[in-house]
Protein backbone atom coordinates (compact mmCIF):
# COMPACT_ATOMS: atom_id res chain seq x y z
CA UNK A 1 0.00 0.00 0.00
CA UNK A 2 2.71 2.54 0.86
CA UNK A 3 4.89 1.13 -2.37
CA UNK A 4 1.35 1.86 -4.64
CA UNK A 5 1.09 5.48 -2.77
CA UNK A 6 4.50 6.32 -3.09
CA UNK A 7 4.58 5.35 -6.99
CA UNK A 8 1.86 7.43 -7.39
CA UNK A 9 3.21 10.30 -5.64
CA UNK A 10 6.33 10.09 -7.14
CA UNK A 11 5.74 11.57 -10.77
CA UNK A 12 4.28 14.74 -8.86
CA UNK A 13 7.30 15.29 -6.47
CA UNK A 14 9.65 15.09 -9.18
CA UNK A 15 7.77 17.63 -11.01
CA UNK A 16 7.67 19.90 -8.68
CA UNK A 17 11.24 19.43 -7.65
CA UNK A 18 12.32 19.80 -11.21
CA UNK A 19 10.19 23.32 -10.97
CA UNK A 20 12.44 24.56 -8.40
CA UNK A 21 15.28 23.32 -9.69
CA UNK A 22 18.50 25.07 -11.71
CA UNK A 23 18.66 24.11 -15.34
CA UNK A 24 22.00 22.88 -15.27
CA UNK A 25 21.00 20.31 -12.37
CA UNK A 26 18.70 19.06 -14.56
CA UNK A 27 20.38 18.34 -17.36
CA UNK A 28 23.20 16.60 -15.21
CA UNK A 29 20.19 14.20 -14.11
CA UNK A 30 21.11 15.29 -10.40
CA UNK A 31 17.36 15.76 -9.64
CA UNK A 32 15.80 13.04 -8.14
CA UNK A 33 13.54 13.85 -5.33
CA UNK A 34 14.15 17.10 -3.99
CA UNK A 35 15.50 20.38 -6.06
CA UNK A 36 18.46 21.17 -6.54
CA UNK A 37 20.48 24.41 -6.51
CA UNK A 38 17.02 25.86 -5.69
CA UNK A 39 15.95 28.71 -7.55
CA UNK A 40 12.28 30.59 -8.27
CA UNK A 41 13.46 32.07 -10.92
CA UNK A 42 10.90 30.28 -13.43
CA UNK A 43 8.05 30.40 -11.50
CA UNK A 44 9.02 34.38 -11.57
CA UNK A 45 9.13 34.64 -15.48
CA UNK A 46 6.03 32.74 -16.41
CA UNK A 47 4.41 35.00 -13.79
CA UNK A 48 5.37 37.93 -14.84
CA UNK A 49 3.86 37.30 -18.96
CA UNK A 50 0.42 38.59 -19.18
CA UNK A 51 -0.03 35.94 -21.85
CA UNK A 52 0.01 33.06 -19.03
CA UNK A 53 -3.11 34.97 -17.36
CA UNK A 54 -4.97 35.19 -20.47
CA UNK A 55 -4.68 31.39 -20.97
CA UNK A 56 -5.35 30.90 -17.57
CA UNK A 57 -8.58 32.92 -18.15
CA UNK A 58 -9.91 31.50 -21.04
CA UNK A 59 -9.97 27.93 -19.08
CA UNK A 60 -11.51 29.72 -16.06
CA UNK A 61 -14.24 30.85 -18.52
CA UNK A 62 -14.72 27.57 -20.66
CA UNK A 63 -14.74 25.20 -17.87
CA UNK A 64 -17.47 27.98 -16.24
CA UNK A 65 -19.92 28.05 -19.33
CA UNK A 66 -19.12 24.84 -20.46
CA UNK A 67 -20.15 23.43 -16.40
CA UNK A 68 -22.83 25.12 -16.15
CA UNK A 69 -24.76 24.33 -19.51
CA UNK A 70 -23.55 20.78 -19.14
CA UNK A 71 -25.16 20.51 -15.57
CA UNK A 72 -28.45 22.06 -16.66
CA UNK A 73 -28.91 19.66 -19.62
CA UNK A 74 -28.09 16.87 -17.91
CA UNK A 75 -30.36 17.27 -15.29
CA UNK A 76 -33.09 18.79 -17.42
CA UNK A 77 -33.01 15.07 -19.61
CA UNK A 78 -32.13 13.06 -16.65
CA UNK A 79 -35.57 14.08 -14.48
CA UNK A 80 -37.91 12.92 -16.96
CA UNK A 81 -36.07 9.95 -17.71
CA UNK A 82 -36.24 8.77 -14.26
CA UNK A 83 -39.68 8.44 -14.49
CA UNK A 84 -41.22 4.87 -15.20
CA UNK A 85 -44.60 6.16 -16.29
CA UNK A 86 -43.88 7.95 -19.00
CA UNK A 87 -44.00 5.73 -21.80
CA UNK A 88 -42.05 7.26 -24.29
CA UNK A 89 -38.93 6.48 -22.06
CA UNK A 90 -39.36 2.92 -24.03
CA UNK A 91 -37.60 5.19 -27.01
CA UNK A 92 -35.94 7.90 -25.41
CA UNK A 93 -33.61 5.69 -22.88
CA UNK A 94 -32.30 3.70 -25.70
CA UNK A 95 -32.13 6.48 -27.99
CA UNK A 96 -29.49 7.42 -25.40
CA UNK A 97 -27.69 4.42 -24.41
CA UNK A 98 -26.83 3.33 -27.95
CA UNK A 99 -24.78 7.16 -27.96
CA UNK A 100 -22.24 5.29 -25.70
CA UNK A 101 -21.42 2.65 -28.04
CA UNK A 102 -21.46 3.64 -30.97
CA UNK A 103 -20.50 7.32 -32.69
CA UNK A 104 -20.30 9.63 -35.78
CA UNK A 105 -15.93 9.42 -35.31
CA UNK A 106 -13.74 12.41 -35.20
CA UNK A 107 -14.07 13.34 -38.80
CA UNK A 108 -17.37 13.67 -38.92
CA UNK A 109 -17.72 15.44 -35.54
CA UNK A 110 -15.18 17.60 -36.58
CA UNK A 111 -16.95 18.67 -40.14
CA UNK A 112 -20.36 19.12 -38.69
CA UNK A 113 -18.68 21.52 -35.53
CA UNK A 114 -16.29 23.11 -37.56
CA UNK A 115 -17.65 23.26 -41.35
CA UNK A 116 -21.49 22.64 -40.84
CA UNK A 117 -22.10 24.81 -37.80
CA UNK A 118 -19.40 27.28 -38.45
CA UNK A 119 -18.51 26.97 -34.84
CA UNK A 120 -14.48 27.09 -35.45
CA UNK A 121 -12.85 29.72 -33.51
CA UNK A 122 -15.88 30.35 -30.74
CA UNK A 123 -16.15 29.04 -27.27
CA UNK A 124 -19.20 27.12 -28.74
CA UNK A 125 -16.75 24.84 -30.40
CA UNK A 126 -15.56 23.82 -27.08
CA UNK A 127 -18.57 24.17 -24.29
CA UNK A 128 -21.32 22.68 -26.51
CA UNK A 129 -20.32 19.30 -28.33
CA UNK A 130 -19.82 17.54 -25.01
CA UNK A 131 -22.48 19.08 -22.83
CA UNK A 132 -24.40 16.22 -22.60
CA UNK A 133 -22.99 12.40 -22.13
CA UNK A 134 -25.38 9.64 -21.93
CA UNK A 135 -23.32 8.07 -19.06
CA UNK A 136 -23.71 10.82 -17.07
CA UNK A 137 -27.73 10.79 -17.59
CA UNK A 138 -27.65 7.19 -16.77
CA UNK A 139 -25.67 8.35 -13.56
CA UNK A 140 -28.55 11.20 -12.67
CA UNK A 141 -31.49 9.95 -13.66
CA UNK A 142 -30.09 6.32 -11.63
CA UNK A 143 -30.02 9.14 -8.50
CA UNK A 144 -33.88 11.21 -9.36
CA UNK A 145 -35.47 7.54 -9.50
CA UNK A 146 -34.56 7.04 -5.98
CA UNK A 147 -35.61 10.06 -4.12
CA UNK A 148 -38.99 9.25 -2.57
CA UNK A 149 -41.97 9.50 -4.85
CA UNK A 150 -44.11 10.65 -1.51
CA UNK A 151 -42.10 13.92 -1.45
CA UNK A 152 -43.19 14.60 -5.17
CA UNK A 153 -46.67 14.20 -4.22
CA UNK A 154 -46.39 16.20 -1.01
CA UNK A 155 -45.23 19.03 -3.26
CA UNK A 156 -48.34 18.76 -5.65
CA UNK A 157 -50.42 18.18 -3.16
CA UNK A 158 -49.00 22.08 -1.83
CA UNK A 159 -49.61 23.37 -5.27
CA UNK A 160 -46.61 22.95 -7.08
CA UNK A 161 -46.38 21.84 -10.87
CA UNK A 162 -44.05 19.68 -12.12
CA UNK A 163 -41.38 22.38 -12.68
CA UNK A 164 -41.74 23.69 -9.24
CA UNK A 165 -41.10 20.37 -7.97
CA UNK A 166 -38.36 20.05 -10.08
CA UNK A 167 -36.45 22.86 -9.06
CA UNK A 168 -38.07 23.34 -5.13
CA UNK A 169 -37.95 19.40 -4.55
CA UNK A 170 -35.80 17.74 -6.36
CA UNK A 171 -32.64 19.60 -7.12
CA UNK A 172 -31.96 20.65 -3.69
CA UNK A 173 -31.79 16.86 -2.43
CA UNK A 174 -30.07 16.17 -5.66
CA UNK A 175 -26.38 17.49 -4.20
CA UNK A 176 -24.05 14.94 -4.20
CA UNK A 177 -25.38 13.69 -8.09
CA UNK A 178 -24.87 17.56 -9.04
CA UNK A 179 -21.75 17.86 -7.25
CA UNK A 180 -20.31 14.71 -9.17
CA UNK A 181 -21.46 15.76 -12.54
CA UNK A 182 -20.35 19.41 -12.41
CA UNK A 183 -16.90 17.76 -10.80
CA UNK A 184 -16.33 15.53 -13.81
CA UNK A 185 -17.49 18.27 -16.53
CA UNK A 186 -15.69 20.81 -15.23
CA UNK A 187 -12.52 18.49 -14.46
CA UNK A 188 -13.02 17.48 -18.16
CA UNK A 189 -13.00 21.00 -19.14
CA UNK A 190 -10.30 22.63 -17.34
CA UNK A 191 -7.88 19.66 -19.09
CA UNK A 192 -9.58 19.85 -22.37
CA UNK A 193 -6.87 20.42 -24.85
CA UNK A 194 -7.73 18.26 -28.01
CA UNK A 195 -10.85 20.04 -28.84
CA UNK A 196 -9.23 23.22 -28.52
CA UNK A 197 -6.20 22.09 -30.88
CA UNK A 198 -8.82 21.14 -33.55
CA UNK A 199 -11.14 24.31 -33.63
CA UNK A 200 -9.47 27.22 -32.03
CA UNK A 201 -7.39 29.30 -34.61
CA UNK A 202 -6.80 32.01 -32.62
CA UNK A 203 -3.53 31.65 -30.55
CA UNK A 204 -5.32 34.91 -27.86
CA UNK A 205 -8.36 31.88 -27.36
CA UNK A 206 -5.97 29.15 -26.17
CA UNK A 207 -7.26 27.32 -22.78
CA UNK A 208 -4.03 26.67 -20.74
CA UNK A 209 -3.81 23.12 -21.35
CA UNK A 210 -2.87 23.44 -25.05
CA UNK A 211 -1.18 26.40 -24.42
CA UNK A 212 1.16 23.73 -22.04
CA UNK A 213 1.21 21.64 -24.63
CA UNK A 214 2.96 23.76 -26.96
CA UNK A 215 5.07 24.23 -24.30
CA UNK A 216 5.61 20.69 -23.56
CA UNK A 217 6.61 20.06 -27.61
CA UNK A 218 9.22 22.48 -27.61
CA UNK A 219 7.00 24.97 -29.62
CA UNK A 220 7.25 27.53 -27.11
CA UNK A 221 10.58 28.58 -26.77
CA UNK A 222 11.76 30.23 -23.30
CA UNK A 223 12.32 33.67 -25.08
CA UNK A 224 8.43 33.55 -26.65
CA UNK A 225 7.71 33.32 -22.63
CA UNK A 226 9.74 36.33 -22.28
CA UNK A 227 12.79 35.72 -20.74
CA UNK A 228 15.75 37.50 -21.52
CA UNK A 229 18.71 36.14 -22.84
CA UNK A 230 20.60 35.63 -19.07
CA UNK A 231 17.21 33.82 -18.19
CA UNK A 232 17.30 31.78 -21.73
CA UNK A 233 19.41 28.97 -20.68
CA UNK A 234 18.75 28.88 -16.69
CA UNK A 235 14.98 28.45 -17.21
CA UNK A 236 15.04 26.42 -20.77
CA UNK A 237 14.26 22.67 -19.05
CA UNK A 238 12.41 23.99 -16.08
CA UNK A 239 9.98 25.72 -17.44
CA UNK A 240 8.09 22.68 -18.83
CA UNK A 241 7.69 21.75 -14.95
CA UNK A 242 6.93 24.89 -14.00
CA UNK A 243 4.03 25.29 -16.23
CA UNK A 244 2.98 21.67 -15.64
CA UNK A 245 2.75 22.37 -11.81
CA UNK A 246 1.11 25.72 -12.18
CA UNK A 247 -1.73 24.13 -14.95
CA UNK A 248 -2.55 21.20 -12.64
CA UNK A 249 -2.73 23.58 -9.24
CA UNK A 250 -5.65 24.28 -9.27
CA UNK A 251 -7.13 21.00 -9.66
CA UNK A 252 -5.08 19.40 -7.19
CA UNK A 253 -5.79 21.71 -4.35
CA UNK A 254 -9.71 21.63 -4.92
CA UNK A 255 -9.24 17.99 -5.43
CA UNK A 256 -8.76 16.60 -1.44
CA UNK A 257 -11.81 19.01 -0.78
CA UNK A 258 -14.38 17.58 -3.30
CA UNK A 259 -13.31 14.08 -3.21
CA UNK A 260 -15.95 12.48 -0.74
CA UNK A 261 -18.71 14.06 -2.52
CA UNK A 262 -18.25 12.62 -6.51
CA UNK A 263 -17.23 9.06 -4.67
CA UNK A 264 -20.91 9.34 -2.89
CA UNK A 265 -22.01 10.79 -6.49
CA UNK A 266 -20.67 8.01 -8.26
CA UNK A 267 -20.99 5.07 -5.48
CA UNK A 268 -24.69 5.72 -5.18
CA UNK A 269 -24.85 6.42 -8.77
CA UNK A 270 -23.56 2.85 -9.82
CA UNK A 271 -24.89 0.65 -7.03
CA UNK A 272 -28.42 1.29 -8.17
CA UNK A 273 -27.51 0.90 -11.85
CA UNK B 1 -57.48 -7.54 -39.78
CA UNK B 2 -60.05 -4.81 -39.04
CA UNK B 3 -59.34 -5.82 -35.10
CA UNK B 4 -55.73 -5.55 -35.52
CA UNK B 5 -56.43 -2.00 -37.20
CA UNK B 6 -58.94 -0.96 -34.94
CA UNK B 7 -56.11 -1.78 -31.75
CA UNK B 8 -53.58 0.10 -33.16
CA UNK B 9 -56.19 3.03 -33.39
CA UNK B 10 -56.70 2.43 -29.68
CA UNK B 11 -53.08 2.51 -28.54
CA UNK B 12 -52.02 6.03 -30.93
CA UNK B 13 -54.89 7.66 -29.20
CA UNK B 14 -53.93 6.49 -25.76
CA UNK B 15 -50.50 7.27 -26.20
CA UNK B 16 -51.42 11.18 -26.87
CA UNK B 17 -53.65 11.20 -24.12
CA UNK B 18 -50.83 9.81 -22.24
CA UNK B 19 -48.00 12.71 -23.93
CA UNK B 20 -50.97 15.30 -23.75
CA UNK B 21 -51.39 14.82 -19.88
CA UNK B 22 -48.02 14.42 -18.97
CA UNK B 23 -46.58 16.95 -21.81
CA UNK B 24 -44.56 19.36 -19.33
CA UNK B 25 -42.57 16.37 -18.69
CA UNK B 26 -42.07 15.28 -22.18
CA UNK B 27 -41.35 19.31 -22.48
CA UNK B 28 -38.08 19.28 -20.75
CA UNK B 29 -36.64 16.74 -23.75
CA UNK B 30 -37.30 18.92 -26.14
CA UNK B 31 -33.90 20.48 -26.15
CA UNK B 32 -31.92 18.13 -25.03
CA UNK B 33 -33.14 15.45 -27.58
CA UNK B 34 -32.18 18.30 -30.32
CA UNK B 35 -28.97 18.16 -28.78
CA UNK B 36 -28.82 14.66 -29.45
CA UNK B 37 -30.17 14.19 -32.46
CA UNK B 38 -27.20 16.91 -33.41
CA UNK B 39 -24.52 16.19 -31.75
CA UNK B 40 -24.95 12.26 -31.63
CA UNK B 41 -27.05 11.27 -34.46
CA UNK B 42 -25.91 13.76 -36.98
CA UNK B 43 -22.16 12.93 -36.81
CA UNK B 44 -23.28 8.72 -37.34
CA UNK B 45 -25.05 10.17 -40.66
CA UNK B 46 -22.18 12.37 -41.73
CA UNK B 47 -20.25 9.35 -41.93
CA UNK B 48 -22.30 8.74 -45.25
CA UNK B 49 -18.89 10.74 -46.43
CA UNK B 50 -16.96 7.47 -46.45
CA UNK B 51 -18.72 6.52 -49.29
CA UNK B 52 -18.58 9.97 -51.27
CA UNK B 53 -15.94 11.84 -52.67
CA UNK B 54 -15.75 14.97 -49.47
CA UNK B 55 -13.65 17.59 -50.65
CA UNK B 56 -14.55 19.56 -47.59
CA UNK B 57 -16.99 22.53 -47.64
CA UNK B 58 -20.15 22.46 -45.66
CA UNK B 59 -22.20 20.69 -47.87
CA UNK B 60 -21.59 16.83 -47.70
CA UNK B 61 -23.99 16.10 -49.91
CA UNK B 62 -22.54 17.44 -52.67
CA UNK B 63 -19.92 15.17 -53.91
CA UNK B 64 -20.26 12.36 -56.24
CA UNK B 65 -20.73 8.33 -54.95
CA UNK B 66 -18.25 6.01 -55.01
CA UNK B 67 -19.35 3.29 -53.23
CA UNK B 68 -17.01 0.85 -51.19
CA UNK B 69 -13.85 2.38 -52.92
CA UNK B 70 -12.73 4.04 -50.07
CA UNK B 71 -12.99 0.72 -47.44
CA UNK B 72 -11.43 -1.27 -50.50
CA UNK B 73 -8.20 1.40 -50.39
CA UNK B 74 -7.68 1.08 -46.49
CA UNK B 75 -7.68 -2.84 -46.87
CA UNK B 76 -4.90 -2.57 -49.34
CA UNK B 77 -3.12 -0.40 -47.30
CA UNK B 78 -0.34 -1.75 -45.27
CA UNK B 79 -0.20 1.63 -42.31
CA UNK B 80 -4.08 1.28 -41.82
CA UNK B 81 -3.11 -2.56 -40.84
CA UNK B 82 -0.07 -1.73 -38.93
CA UNK B 83 -2.55 0.59 -36.99
CA UNK B 84 -5.34 -1.92 -36.51
CA UNK B 85 -2.40 -4.56 -35.10
CA UNK B 86 -0.85 -1.69 -32.14
CA UNK B 87 -4.56 -0.85 -31.40
CA UNK B 88 -5.35 -4.55 -31.26
CA UNK B 89 -1.76 -5.27 -29.38
CA UNK B 90 -1.73 -2.28 -27.09
CA UNK B 91 -5.47 -2.33 -25.85
CA UNK B 92 -4.67 -6.10 -25.38
CA UNK B 93 -1.51 -6.27 -23.12
CA UNK B 94 -2.84 -2.94 -21.45
CA UNK B 95 -6.49 -5.19 -20.52
CA UNK B 96 -4.39 -7.92 -19.46
CA UNK B 97 -2.06 -6.22 -16.75
CA UNK B 98 -4.96 -3.56 -15.97
CA UNK B 99 -7.74 -6.10 -15.22
CA UNK B 100 -6.51 -8.01 -12.43
CA UNK B 101 -4.02 -5.77 -10.89
CA UNK B 102 -7.43 -3.11 -10.16
CA UNK B 103 -9.02 -6.43 -8.55
CA UNK B 104 -6.17 -7.47 -6.38
CA UNK B 105 -6.04 -3.31 -5.53
CA UNK B 106 -9.56 -3.57 -5.17
CA UNK B 107 -9.73 -6.18 -2.30
CA UNK B 108 -6.86 -5.32 -0.79
CA UNK B 109 -8.01 -1.60 -0.21
CA UNK B 110 -11.32 -3.46 1.21
CA UNK B 111 -9.03 -5.16 4.02
CA UNK B 112 -7.90 -1.86 5.17
CA UNK B 113 -9.79 -1.91 8.62
CA UNK B 114 -7.87 1.49 9.62
CA UNK B 115 -10.38 3.67 7.86
CA UNK B 116 -8.46 6.77 7.60
CA UNK B 117 -5.25 4.96 6.26
CA UNK B 118 -7.69 3.76 3.78
CA UNK B 119 -9.46 7.13 2.56
CA UNK B 120 -5.87 8.25 2.47
CA UNK B 121 -4.74 5.54 -0.19
CA UNK B 122 -7.68 5.97 -1.99
CA UNK B 123 -7.21 9.87 -2.19
CA UNK B 124 -4.04 9.81 -3.79
CA UNK B 125 -4.48 6.66 -5.74
CA UNK B 126 -7.39 8.73 -7.58
CA UNK B 127 -5.41 11.73 -8.12
CA UNK B 128 -3.64 11.15 -11.52
CA UNK B 129 -7.33 10.49 -12.92
CA UNK B 130 -8.06 14.15 -12.57
CA UNK B 131 -4.60 15.39 -14.11
CA UNK B 132 -4.85 16.40 -18.05
CA UNK B 133 -3.52 14.14 -20.31
CA UNK B 134 -1.70 16.44 -21.36
CA UNK B 135 0.53 16.37 -18.14
CA UNK B 136 -0.02 12.99 -18.18
CA UNK B 137 2.16 12.85 -21.34
CA UNK B 138 4.73 15.47 -20.20
CA UNK B 139 5.04 13.87 -16.87
CA UNK B 140 5.86 10.39 -18.67
CA UNK B 141 8.40 11.81 -21.29
CA UNK B 142 10.05 13.43 -18.11
CA UNK B 143 10.41 10.23 -16.17
CA UNK B 144 11.76 8.88 -19.16
CA UNK B 145 14.30 11.41 -20.19
CA UNK B 146 17.81 10.63 -20.60
CA UNK B 147 18.24 12.73 -17.59
CA UNK B 148 15.44 11.24 -15.75
CA UNK B 149 14.99 9.61 -12.71
CA UNK B 150 14.35 6.05 -14.77
CA UNK B 151 18.05 6.98 -16.84
CA UNK B 152 19.65 7.42 -13.21
CA UNK B 153 18.65 4.54 -11.45
CA UNK B 154 19.97 2.61 -14.51
CA UNK B 155 23.21 4.40 -14.45
CA UNK B 156 23.79 3.91 -10.77
CA UNK B 157 23.43 0.67 -11.04
CA UNK B 158 25.74 0.41 -14.02
CA UNK B 159 23.78 0.37 -17.03
CA UNK B 160 23.76 2.12 -20.25
CA UNK B 161 21.26 5.12 -20.40
CA UNK B 162 18.23 4.13 -22.67
CA UNK B 163 16.14 6.93 -24.63
CA UNK B 164 13.10 5.56 -24.09
CA UNK B 165 10.63 7.71 -25.98
CA UNK B 166 12.45 7.02 -29.37
CA UNK B 167 12.60 3.42 -29.40
CA UNK B 168 9.44 1.40 -30.93
CA UNK B 169 9.83 -1.68 -28.71
CA UNK B 170 9.54 0.61 -25.46
CA UNK B 171 6.87 2.19 -26.36
CA UNK B 172 4.01 -0.57 -25.05
CA UNK B 173 5.75 -0.71 -21.74
CA UNK B 174 5.65 3.14 -21.78
CA UNK B 175 1.87 2.80 -22.64
CA UNK B 176 1.03 -0.05 -20.32
CA UNK B 177 2.52 1.38 -17.11
CA UNK B 178 1.36 5.38 -17.64
CA UNK B 179 -2.04 3.70 -17.94
CA UNK B 180 -1.84 1.42 -14.97
CA UNK B 181 -0.22 4.56 -12.88
CA UNK B 182 -3.28 6.74 -14.37
CA UNK B 183 -6.24 4.73 -13.68
CA UNK B 184 -5.25 2.26 -10.70
CA UNK B 185 -7.23 4.29 -8.15
CA UNK B 186 -10.10 5.45 -10.12
CA UNK B 187 -10.76 1.48 -11.45
CA UNK B 188 -11.55 0.16 -8.10
CA UNK B 189 -13.94 3.16 -7.48
CA UNK B 190 -17.07 0.70 -8.65
CA UNK B 191 -15.47 -2.18 -7.41
CA UNK B 192 -15.71 -0.51 -4.00
CA UNK B 193 -19.54 0.47 -4.15
CA UNK B 194 -20.67 -3.28 -5.44
CA UNK B 195 -18.12 -4.69 -2.44
CA UNK B 196 -20.46 -2.09 0.12
CA UNK B 197 -23.21 -3.72 -1.21
CA UNK B 198 -22.46 -7.08 -0.20
CA UNK B 199 -24.66 -8.60 2.33
CA UNK B 200 -22.56 -8.55 6.35
CA UNK B 201 -24.41 -11.48 6.91
CA UNK B 202 -22.78 -13.66 4.65
CA UNK B 203 -19.28 -12.75 5.59
CA UNK B 204 -20.40 -13.60 9.44
CA UNK B 205 -21.89 -16.70 8.31
CA UNK B 206 -18.76 -17.88 6.39
CA UNK B 207 -16.59 -16.68 9.33
CA UNK B 208 -18.80 -19.40 11.63
CA UNK B 209 -17.99 -22.02 8.68
CA UNK B 210 -14.03 -21.24 9.87
CA UNK B 211 -12.86 -19.44 6.87
CA UNK B 212 -10.23 -16.76 6.95
CA UNK B 213 -9.61 -13.75 5.12
CA UNK B 214 -8.19 -15.20 1.84
CA UNK B 215 -11.01 -17.36 1.66
CA UNK B 216 -13.94 -14.54 2.61
CA UNK B 217 -12.54 -12.19 -0.50
CA UNK B 218 -12.28 -15.61 -2.59
CA UNK B 219 -15.83 -17.09 -1.43
CA UNK B 220 -17.88 -14.16 -0.50
CA UNK B 221 -16.50 -10.98 -2.11
CA UNK B 222 -15.34 -11.82 -5.30
CA UNK B 223 -19.00 -13.28 -6.02
CA UNK B 224 -20.09 -10.51 -4.45
CA UNK B 225 -18.93 -8.53 -7.62
CA UNK B 226 -19.16 -10.62 -10.18
CA UNK B 227 -21.50 -9.11 -12.18
CA UNK B 228 -19.61 -5.61 -11.79
CA UNK B 229 -16.94 -7.03 -12.93
CA UNK B 230 -18.54 -8.59 -15.46
CA UNK B 231 -20.01 -5.40 -16.93
CA UNK B 232 -16.49 -3.43 -16.98
CA UNK B 233 -15.32 -6.38 -18.76
CA UNK B 234 -17.85 -5.93 -21.60
CA UNK B 235 -17.10 -2.02 -21.68
CA UNK B 236 -13.39 -2.65 -21.72
CA UNK B 237 -13.90 -4.82 -24.67
CA UNK B 238 -16.00 -2.77 -26.60
CA UNK B 239 -13.40 -0.43 -26.58
CA UNK B 240 -10.18 -2.85 -27.60
CA UNK B 241 -10.22 -0.37 -30.83
CA UNK B 242 -9.57 2.80 -29.93
CA UNK B 243 -6.85 3.01 -27.48
CA UNK B 244 -6.13 5.87 -25.22
CA UNK B 245 -6.27 8.58 -28.48
CA UNK B 246 -5.33 11.38 -26.86
CA UNK B 247 -2.67 9.41 -25.08
CA UNK B 248 -0.67 7.80 -27.47
CA UNK B 249 -1.00 11.10 -29.98
CA UNK B 250 0.80 12.94 -26.98
CA UNK B 251 2.63 9.91 -26.10
CA UNK B 252 4.64 9.06 -29.78
CA UNK B 253 6.50 10.45 -32.50
CA UNK B 254 7.17 9.15 -36.17
CA UNK B 255 10.40 7.43 -34.51
CA UNK B 256 7.67 5.46 -32.79
CA UNK B 257 4.76 4.82 -35.36
CA UNK B 258 5.84 1.52 -35.54
CA UNK B 259 4.69 0.34 -32.68
CA UNK B 260 2.52 3.29 -31.29
CA UNK B 261 0.22 4.44 -34.36
CA UNK B 262 -3.14 3.57 -33.58
CA UNK B 263 -6.49 3.49 -35.67
CA UNK B 264 -7.87 7.14 -34.00
CA UNK B 265 -4.30 8.40 -34.41
CA UNK B 266 -3.93 7.32 -38.18
CA UNK B 267 -7.27 8.69 -39.05
CA UNK B 268 -6.32 11.93 -37.58
CA UNK B 269 -3.29 12.02 -39.48
CA UNK B 270 -5.07 10.97 -42.72
CA UNK B 271 -8.22 13.28 -41.76
CA UNK B 272 -7.57 16.32 -39.79
CA UNK B 273 -3.54 17.14 -40.92
CA UNK B 274 -3.92 15.53 -44.24
CA UNK B 275 -7.18 16.52 -45.54
CA UNK B 276 -7.95 13.04 -46.70
CA UNK B 277 -11.93 13.72 -45.11
CA UNK B 278 -13.65 10.78 -47.00
CA UNK B 279 -10.65 7.90 -46.26
CA UNK B 280 -10.23 9.07 -42.62
CA UNK B 281 -13.88 8.31 -42.30
CA UNK B 282 -14.28 4.92 -44.05
CA UNK B 283 -11.70 3.94 -41.35
CA UNK B 284 -13.26 4.98 -38.46
CA UNK B 285 -16.66 4.34 -39.13
CA UNK B 286 -14.74 0.50 -39.45
CA UNK B 287 -13.24 1.25 -36.26
CA UNK B 288 -17.09 1.99 -34.52
CA UNK B 289 -18.54 -1.06 -36.58
CA UNK B 290 -16.18 -3.16 -34.63
CA UNK B 291 -16.69 -2.16 -31.63
CA UNK B 292 -20.39 -1.93 -31.44
CA UNK B 293 -20.19 -5.61 -32.50
CA UNK B 294 -17.44 -6.52 -29.78
CA UNK B 295 -19.72 -5.28 -27.28
CA UNK B 296 -22.60 -7.14 -28.90
CA UNK B 297 -20.73 -9.83 -28.69
CA UNK B 298 -19.14 -9.57 -25.47
CA UNK B 299 -22.58 -8.70 -23.93
CA UNK B 300 -24.25 -11.76 -25.20
CA UNK B 301 -21.91 -14.10 -24.27
CA UNK B 302 -21.70 -12.67 -20.46
CA UNK B 303 -25.29 -12.80 -20.51
CA UNK B 304 -25.43 -16.55 -21.21
CA UNK B 305 -22.72 -17.29 -19.01
CA UNK B 306 -23.20 -14.93 -16.07
CA UNK B 307 -26.72 -13.34 -16.07
CA UNK B 308 -25.18 -10.03 -16.02
CA UNK B 309 -25.05 -7.66 -19.00
CA UNK B 310 -25.27 -4.24 -20.38
CA UNK B 311 -28.97 -4.72 -21.62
Amino acid sequence: MILIVFFTLYPFVYLVAQSFSSEAAIYAGKVTFFPVEFTTKTYEVILSKPDFFLYYWNTIVYSVVGTFIAVAATAVMSYPLSKDRLRLNKFFIPFVLFTMYFGGGLIPNYILVAKALGMRDTIWAIVIPGAISAFNVILMKTFFAGIPHELEEAGRVDGLGVFGIFTRIILPLSKPILVTIMLFVMVGMWNNWFGPSLYLQSKDKWPVALYLKQIIDNAVSPTEIGASSDQTSQIAASVKSTAMVLTSLPIICIYPFVQKYFVQGMMIGAVKG
Amino acid sequence: MAAHTQDKAVNTSSLWKHVKKEWKLYSFLVIPVIYFIIFKYAPMLGSIIAFRKYRGGPNIFGSEWVGFTYFEMFMKDPTFWRAFFNDLSLSVSYLLVKFPITLLFALLLNELRRVKLKKFVQTVSYLPHFISMVIVAGMVKEMVSLSGPINYVLSSLGFEKISFISLPEWFPTIYVTSGIWQSLGWGTILYLAAMTGINTALYEAAKIDGANRLRLAMHVTIPGILPTIMVLLILDIGSILGSNFEKILLLYNPLTYETADVISTYVYRMGITGGNFSYATAVGLFEGVIGLILVTIANQVSKKTTKSSLW
